[in-house]
């Protein structure tokens, strides 16, 4: 089972992974985006570190996450705000307010916030955008958090190709092709913190 | 804000409330411009209220959430507040928004093109039309061809 603490230590991981590798999301953003990915990504991590940090602390597993999700909204400024804030919300109320959560409940609780994502942007797995990484990777969770952070990275690796559907890089048609999503790496990141801080034996 | 006018029309005084107007770009000059364009362009009667919520809450373009919550307050009379928004972020932090029910009852994320719906639904609203006649009217723009 998994508590509160669990929780704040995965939102801790993704702003730790968010702040290695921003200068590389906004790398990732500079040719198909508006180069602010990591930048924005990293302001509302950083608020989500110091909103979980606050007293009083959030004492159940759902209220964690639907205050990071709150602040994600509050504080990014981009696209990415609504959508991860989105996820976590969504996530935080399927939790419900046990103090206490299995992994399956997990499982499914990540599912529906990946679902609302999909309905809060209307893309699909394959438009180039971070569902390429969550779908495979949630989806992987009913093997392990090491798998399914390693296809969450895959999936990242895998919108190399695709052309862009949704967002700014949509617009550039063909010239999307051939560049890493910044979401999708991005998503893959917050998968790879959860492994991390579910299954410490198998990190780096 | 808008008073003072000889002539009242509908919906001022003891009519009904008028439906209230936000304009979320990813620009604050954007928003503040299209949305003394669409009041001037309303102008001859009362005037629905309208209030611009762009970019982020440090003055850089994107979008702010808690602007955008302030200024459907600001100008919510109990008749709806219709939304417009410019492009991604915009789009996604108001249906986030409302997905979460933070916005005042009866708001709507009008489907619109920014410019010609913001005329459209501030000159609606101004006649005192509910916010149905006035999402309907902003959507409108969109089939007002330019070639």
């Amino acid at each position: 089972m998994r508590d509160a603490e669990f929780f704040r230590r995965w939102m801790a991981a993704a702003a730790a992974a968010v702040e290695r590798e921003a200068d590389r999301l906004t790398e990732l953003d500079s040719p198909i985006g508006d180069a602010d990915h990591g930048s924005n990504l990293l302001r509302g991590f950083t608020a989500v570190r110091a909103a979980l940090e606050a007293e009083p602390v959030p004492a159940a597993p759902g209220a964690v996450l639907q205050l990071a999700g709150r602040t994600l909204i509050s504080t990014v400024g981009g696209a990415s705000g609504p959508l991860y804030g989105t996820l976590l919300r969504h996530t935080g109320k399927a939790l419900g307010e046990s103090a206490q959560v299995s992994d399956a409940e997990l499982r499914e609780a990540l599912s529906e916030g990946v679902g609302a994502v999909a309905r809060l942007g209307g893309a699909a797995p394959g438009d180039k955008t971070m569902l390429d990484a969550l779908v495979p990777g949630v989806a992987a969770l009913g093997t392990s958090y090491r798998a399914a952070g390693s296809a969450a990275e895959d999936g990242a690796l895998a919108t190399v190709p695709m052309r862009a559907r949704k967002g700014r890089a949509s617009y550039l048609g063909e010239r999307s092709i051939g560049h890493q999503d910044p979401g999708a790496t991005s998503s893959a990141l917050l998968l790879g913190a959860l492994a991390d801080v579910a299954e410490p034996a198998g990190a780096r | 804000m808008t008073g003072g006018h000889p002539e009242p029309g509908p919906g001022v005084g003891s009519g009904p409330a008028l439906v209230g107007i936000v304009l979320v770009s990813h620009s604050a000059r954007v928003a503040q411009a299209v949305a003394e364009l669409a009041r001037e362009l309303a102008a001859g009667g009362p005037v629905a209220p309208v209030a611009a919520a762009g970019g982020t809450a440090v003055g850089g373009l994107g979008t702010s959430a808690e602007r955008i919550v302030a200024a459907a307050r600001e100008v919510d009379r109990g008749a709806g507040v219709a939304l417009l928004a410019d492009l991604g972020s915009s789009v996604l932090t108001v249906k986030a928004l409302l997905m979460e029910d933070e916005l005042p009852p009866g708001s709507r994320l009008l489907d619109a093109p920014f410019v010609e719906g913001a005329v459209a639904a501030v000159v609606t609203a101004s006649t005192g039309a509910p916010l149905a006649a006035v999402a309907a009217s902003a959507a409108d723009a969109y089939t007002y061809r330019k070639d």
